[in-house]
């Protein structure tokens, strides 16, 4: 049985929840103090280093590490040999699942490797150039096996098999023979064939993206140290340190108390930061050299060997009748898992269609392994994919319906009572809210430039809870230490946790100090993702400060010996409740904690909870393309994200949300993309090749703020950074499609492709 | 693990000794932003680096009444400073600004775009529109030779075991005339060219083209001077039809590659388009210069 | 291995150190010096985070080798505050939210005090030219380019 916090929403007066404070984390971060993961050291430390695999698929004849060890500066190697198998084990790791049987496998390859940069060996040395030395002595022989990086080739029958036990779950019967397709989930809904049959228009398309990477500025990076009494402790830089703690404790076949991880500041993740890498390898390597062990990554190997989010293939097709109701809706995703099964393809399948009320509805969701690095989460898992093609296919249909395409989803739009085709029906909404606000935005009025182009696409997305614990010090002087499970992954949620504690406690902003605890100072909370920071975290603070404060009343009821329903928690005092006829002297917070000691010991608030009813994200974008049409070059001229956020607890770290997404979104969508040459080996790990949007490359991105309310919340909050990465790809598809007259199906939409597209469009108009 | 020893000499004399005794095994460093990432990955690994930057004839820009004497170690944001040379050679100043961002262009240098032989290095095809010259130093004495004869090919030059290129020379922008580089990359910045085309040209009282020079980058294996597609536009306005004759012979001249960066398709279809708006701006510069 | 002995001044203190040939500046001030402050985001000069001035001119620490700093002048992100004063750019990133993960933050401070310094009053295309190099996964760059302007107004006096 889930036990939730139970707190609704309460609109009321507000002091500080809404306003702008300068974030607790700011000035560290502006002086250089702030501490990453790179930047903690320990005395005597080792440098740890990784041997991966220069080959996309090889099974490992043998590996002798016997030159490496006896290199001098090495203190320990280690390799498969040193981690126990693990059988197949289920566990939840952000919005996906992980198997235990392949994490072990992930981290050090056993039988074979999976693809370029998958880790065969590691090394701890005294320096790095003698670690990197020291790889080169490590003697791998390999048997070459053929490989394959396309997901549409690996569904093939012939195609090259990672996992020769792998039979597709989800097929009844099982197959006869193991294949790349690790999965297959259907969800469905309605007849979707009485429902095409109902259509006067139907639209088909296929569209595929490539896999994109998340791209954080901060490479991995951890810091172990093992003692000889078996007690280890980490360092490192994640979204969830106690799920970190949970899959070190299992791999490395140790009880879970006796590891404690310490969260680093960390330098961007977004998904990317939910999975282990080096951790295990580092205490493993601690383990055998009896010294701490350091680990950070160089670009090259987070380009190799961290997930990506997958690329996809999507047919999607749509039905609507002449005046603009889709009567049936069909997609199958087929996602690269990568190496290992597990990709983002349930959430993307279960969010494909979620932004309208449809009747007759079929997914289909295909998981493939391929020979590409494990994926990981990246923003929204996998609904950016899904919105690609599917919000193509809308604005394909409204326009071949000569509906204009906001007013054809605002006909189609889901609200409070939509039943989803995954299951529960949605609460309350605001996607209607949100396209309104769009249609109402001057942008989507203003004229076009000759030759450009405007694209509209939505997204939407879930928001999670979870596991979730705080806990609230008051401290002596009537200030308040404010400890926090959830990892701040930058979006500002320790301002916003302070914050709200603030508004509970009536006292000033800079009264509260956030900070997130270790694994050893709060029970278990569940990683950053899904949105859920400043939702679940929230929900526990605001738990936490109510429990302080019914301390705090029940001390001054005790101290004024009144009873506990004569004292109201006011402004920051315990003052007599109104018509009350036991009134008293009110007691300031500070007055009241420093007669703490006396009057019964410390007052802290606490909170473990698992925290439910999320409260879902939609969001509507505008945005206007220049194309050149002699280069293909397409140049981002306006942009405009529309979202409900529930409620925007800082409105500025909210606005940064929304512009984060779309920027990535916009990268996504116009030139990121991995690119493997002919062995399967990766051609553009790094950030000249991998373009990450800069500076020059955007104007400013203009951000709507709608607020929803979020019934199950004390203040309101949805959740707010994965929903803006979900439109872009769409609505800049849509917008070059208004300007050129050409509908992309291929992201990216680099140069080269855009400009052949233009060619051909020519040749074809002038045989015609 | 080899040591690898630095040495920063202050003459040139010095700097050619260290090398001819390192015998081969030398690397000369000047800004490092290509050498770095070299020794970074493990692709060279020299016994000695020769750190040319405290060589008072390397580090100077020198104007006078004959041109320009740009030595091969100042960096590239000096030179983008340099205010005669930005008036006269704009586009020579074009190319500069497009490589790397303003911290790699803060140590870059001249020297090391040419010597590092990279088909798309973007300073090189507008010196040698501009027809810059190398001034080479080595262990036979100086030399001098054409910028479009240093490269042969990717990471190969014509440059002997033991010179280094001290200098490049550009002489004085002539009247009525005026250069212009262009690249093409999907980012605004931070990329490297997927094609660049740089166009000298000079215009006689009557408007009409008199002399021009055209270069290309990245379209081969090293950036090439391209007379056909000069000679499209000498004797014209360069107008409409001299400039699709222009980019033609452009796209004639382009023997690209596929890579990670761009297909041999596309370069082939945008090198024209690179050429002919490049040709546009140096045209405008031109009549401009008076 | 003989390591080279070089002094230089960091944020106008003289320093020494020593390091290998093959040991990078923004190695030597991290795990020489002991200023965490600089961050490694890419090691090849594509990022930006590693920024710091020598002798006036923006760098990137990843692309000098130590050694070349005898006698330098390096300015990085923990000189940047004069005491308890945060510099203006610093303060107008915290009012604008011009951060989030802070890892590219010293890496942009550098870069946009070298900008204003000769350029104080950039326009939003400037600002945007200038920190090209400079790359934020976070925010979209909107709220670093309107901290960089409004950090100029201040200066301007304007």
């Amino acid at each position: 049985m889930i036990v939730a916090s139970g707190l609704k929403y309460q609109a009321r007066e507000l002091k500080i929840v809404g306003t702008r404070p300068l974030r607790p984390d700011g000035v560290d971060k502006v002086t250089g103090r702030a501490r990453y993961g790179a930047d903690i050291s320990l005395p005597g430390q080792l440098i740890g280093k990784v041997l991966r695999s220069p080959h996309a698929h090889a099974r490992i004849k043998s590996i002798d590490t016997s030159a490496a060890a006896a290199l001098p500066g090495v203190k320990a190697v280690i390799s498969r040999d040193d981690f126990a198998d693990m059988a197949e084990e289920y566990a939840a790791a952000g919005e996906l699942t992980i198997n235990f049987r392949d994490v072990t496998r992930n981290m050090m390859a056993r039988e074979k490797v999976l693809y370029d940069g998958h880790p065969v060996a590691a090394v701890a040395a005294t320096s790095e150039a003698i670690a990197r030395a020291a790889l080169k002595l490590i003697k791998v022989d390999y048997e070459i096996l053929p490989h394959v990086i396309d997901v549409i080739a690996a569904l093939r029958p012939d195609a090259p098999l990672l996992h020769e036990e792998q039979y597709t779950e989800g097929v009844n019967p099982r197959p006869a023979r193991p294949s790349n397709l690790a999965k297959r989930l259907e969800f469905a809904r309605g007849n979707v064939e009485a429902g095409f049959a109902a259509a006067d228009t139907i639209v088909e398309r296929e569209f595929t993206t490539k896999p994109v990477h998340q791209g954080y500025i901060e490479p991995q990076a951890c810091l172990a140290s093992y003692s000889e009494d078996g007690q280890a402790e980490l360092w490192t830089s994640t979204q969830g340190h106690f799920v970190f703690r949970a899959q070190c404790a299992k791999l490395l076949q140790m009880e879970i108390s006796k590891i404690r991880v310490t969260p680093t500041e960390i330098g961007g993740g977004f998904g990317g930061k939910n999975n282990i890498y080096n951790e295990p390898l580092a205490i493993a390597l601690s383990r055998k050299s009896h010294r701490p062990v350091k680990m950070v990554m160089t670009r090259e190997e987070v380009f190799r060997a961290t997930g990506p989010t997958s690329g996809g293939h999507v047919k999607v097709r749509l039905g609507a009748t002449r005046d603009g109701r889709i009567t049936a809706a069909t997609a199958e995703l087929s996602f690269q898992a990568g190496a290992f099964p597990g990709s983002s393809v349930a959430p993307a399948s279960m969010c494909a269609f979620t932004r309208y009320d449809l009747e007759n509805v079929r997914v289909i969701g295909n998981d493939v392994t391929v020979n590409r690095p494990k994926v990981a989460a990246y923003r929204a898992p996998g609904a950016p994919i899904a919105a690609f093609a599917v919000e193509s296919a809308i604005d394909e249909m409204a326009k071949k319906l000569g509906i204009a395409p906001i007013e054809f989803r605002l006909i189609n739009a889901a609200r409070e009572g939509t039943q989803t085709y995954y299951g529960p029906k949605l609460g309350k909404i605001g996607y209607i809210e949100t396209l309104e606000a769009a249609r109402a935005h001057p942008h989507y009025r203003a004229p076009l430039g000759p030759g450009h182009g405007r694209g509209i696409a939505t997204g939407f997305w879930f928001n999670i809870g979870n596991e979730t614990t705080a806990a609230l010090n008051i401290n002596e002087d009537g200030t308040a230490t404010l400890i926090m499970g959830t990892i701040d992954v930058a979006g500002g949620s320790r301002a916003a946790m302070a914050m709200m504690v603030a508004e509970e406690l009536g006292i000033p902003f800079d009264r509260v100090r956030p900070h997130i605890g270790d694994t050893s100072s709060l029970g278990f909370n569940f990683i950053t993702a899904g949105s859920r920071g400043t939702f679940a975290g929230g929900m526990a603070c605001v738990v936490a400060a109510r429990d302080a404060i019914e301390k705090l009343r029940d001390r001054v009821a005790r101290i004024r010996e009144v009873p506990l329903e004569a004292v109201l928690w006011k402004d920051g005092h315990a003052v007599p409740a109104e018509g009350s006829a036991r009134q008293f002297a009110p007691m300031s917070l500070a007055e009241i904690a420093g007669q703490a000691g006396k009057t019964g010991g410390p007052i802290a608030g606490h909170a473990e909870l698992n925290v439910q009813g999320a409260g879902p994200g939609f969001g509507a974008h505008i945005v206007d393309v220049e194309v050149d049409r002699q280069t293909g070059s397409i140049k981002i001229l306006r942009y405009t994200a529309v979202q409900d956020v529930g409620r925007a607890i800082h409105p500025a770290y909210v606005e940064g949300q929304l512009q984060g997404g779309v920027v990535q979104g916009i990268g996504w969508a116009l030139n990121e993309e991995y690119v493997y040459d002919a062995d399967g080996i990766l051609a553009n790990p790094g950030f000249l090749d991998y373009r990450i949007p800069v500076a020059s490359d955007l104007p400013f991105i203009d951000t709507v703020i709608v607020e929803v309310a979020n019934p199950n919340h004390p203040y309101g909050v949805r959740g707010c950074g994965e929903v803006p990465i979900i439109a872009p790809l769409a609505a800049i598809a849509n917008a070059v499609e208004n300007a050129l007259g050409i509908r992309f199906y291929d992201l990216p939409m680099a140069p080269p492709k855009v400009l052949q597209a233009i060619d051909e469009a020519a040749a074809a108009a002038s045989k015609a | 693990m080899s040591e690898m020893r630095y040495e920063a000499p202050k003459t040139l004399a010095a700097a050619v000794a260290l090398l001819a005794a390192a015998s081969g095994g030398a690397r000369i460093l000047a800004g490092g932003t290509d050498l770095l990432i070299q020794l970074r990955t493990g692709r060279i690994e020299p016994s000695l680096l020769v750190d040319i930057k405290g060589i008072p004839e390397m580090t100077s820009i020198v104007a006078d009444s004959s041109g320009f004497r740009l030595g091969a170690a100042v960096t590239l944001m000096q030179l983008t400073e340099h205010q005669a040379l930005a008036q006269e050679w704009p586009g020579v100043i074009d190319g500069i600004k497009f490589i790397g961002s303003i911290q790699v262009k803060g140590r870059a240098t001249l020297g090391g775009n040419l010597c590092n032989a990279s088909p798309a290095a973007d300073s090189v095809p507008a010196l040698i529109a501009a027809g810059a010259v190398a001034s080479i130093i080595g262990p036979a004495g100086r030399r001098e030779t054409p910028v479009a004869e240093i490269a042969t090919g990717p990471g190969r030059t014509t440059l002997t075991p033991g010179e280094i290129v001290t200098a490049l020379l550009l002489p004085r922008q002539a009247r009525h005339s005026g250069d212009a580089y262009l690249r093409f990359t999907p980012r605004t910045e931070m990329d490297i060219a997927v094609v660049g085309a740089a166009v000298h040209l000079t215009l006689d009282e009557r408007g009409i083209c008199s002399q021009a020079r055209v270069a290309l980058g990245a379209v081969a294996s090293r950036a090439l001077l391209v007379p056909e597609a000069a000679a499209a536009v000498i004797g014209t306005r360069v107008d409409g039809p001299a400039l699709a004759c222009l980019a033609e012979a452009a796209r004639a001249a382009s023997q690209p590659i596929d890579d990670k960066r761009g297909t041999r398709e596309f370069r082939l279809r945008i090198v024209g388009v690179m050429a002919q708006r490049a040709a546009e701006i140096a045209l405008d510069r031109a009549r401009r210069n008076s | 291995m003989a390591k080279h002995h070089v002094s230089a001044t960091v944020n106008g203190d003289g320093v020494e150190f020593l390091c290998a040939t093959d040991q990078t500046l923004l190695e030597v001030l991290r795990d020489e010096l002991h200023l965490n402050g600089t961050k490694e985001g890419c090691g090849t000069g594509d990022c930006g985070a590693c920024s710091v001035m020598l002798d006036g001119r923006l760098v990137c620490s990843c692309l000098v080798l130590g050694v070349e700093a005898e006698g330098r002048r390096i300015e990085t992100i923990e000189g940047m505050a004069v005491g308890q004063e945060l510099h203006v750019l610093q303060r107008k990133f915290l009012e604008h939210a011009a951060l989030q993960c802070g890892i590219c933050t010293p890496g942009i401070l550098i870069a946009a005090r070298a900008l204003l310094a000769r350029n104080p009053d950039p326009t939003e295309a400037e600002v945007r030219y200038w920190l090209a190099g400079n790359l934020c996964r976070c925010t979209g760059y909107h709220k670093i380019v309107e901290a960089v302007q409004d950090a100029a107004r201040e200066m301007r006096g304007a």
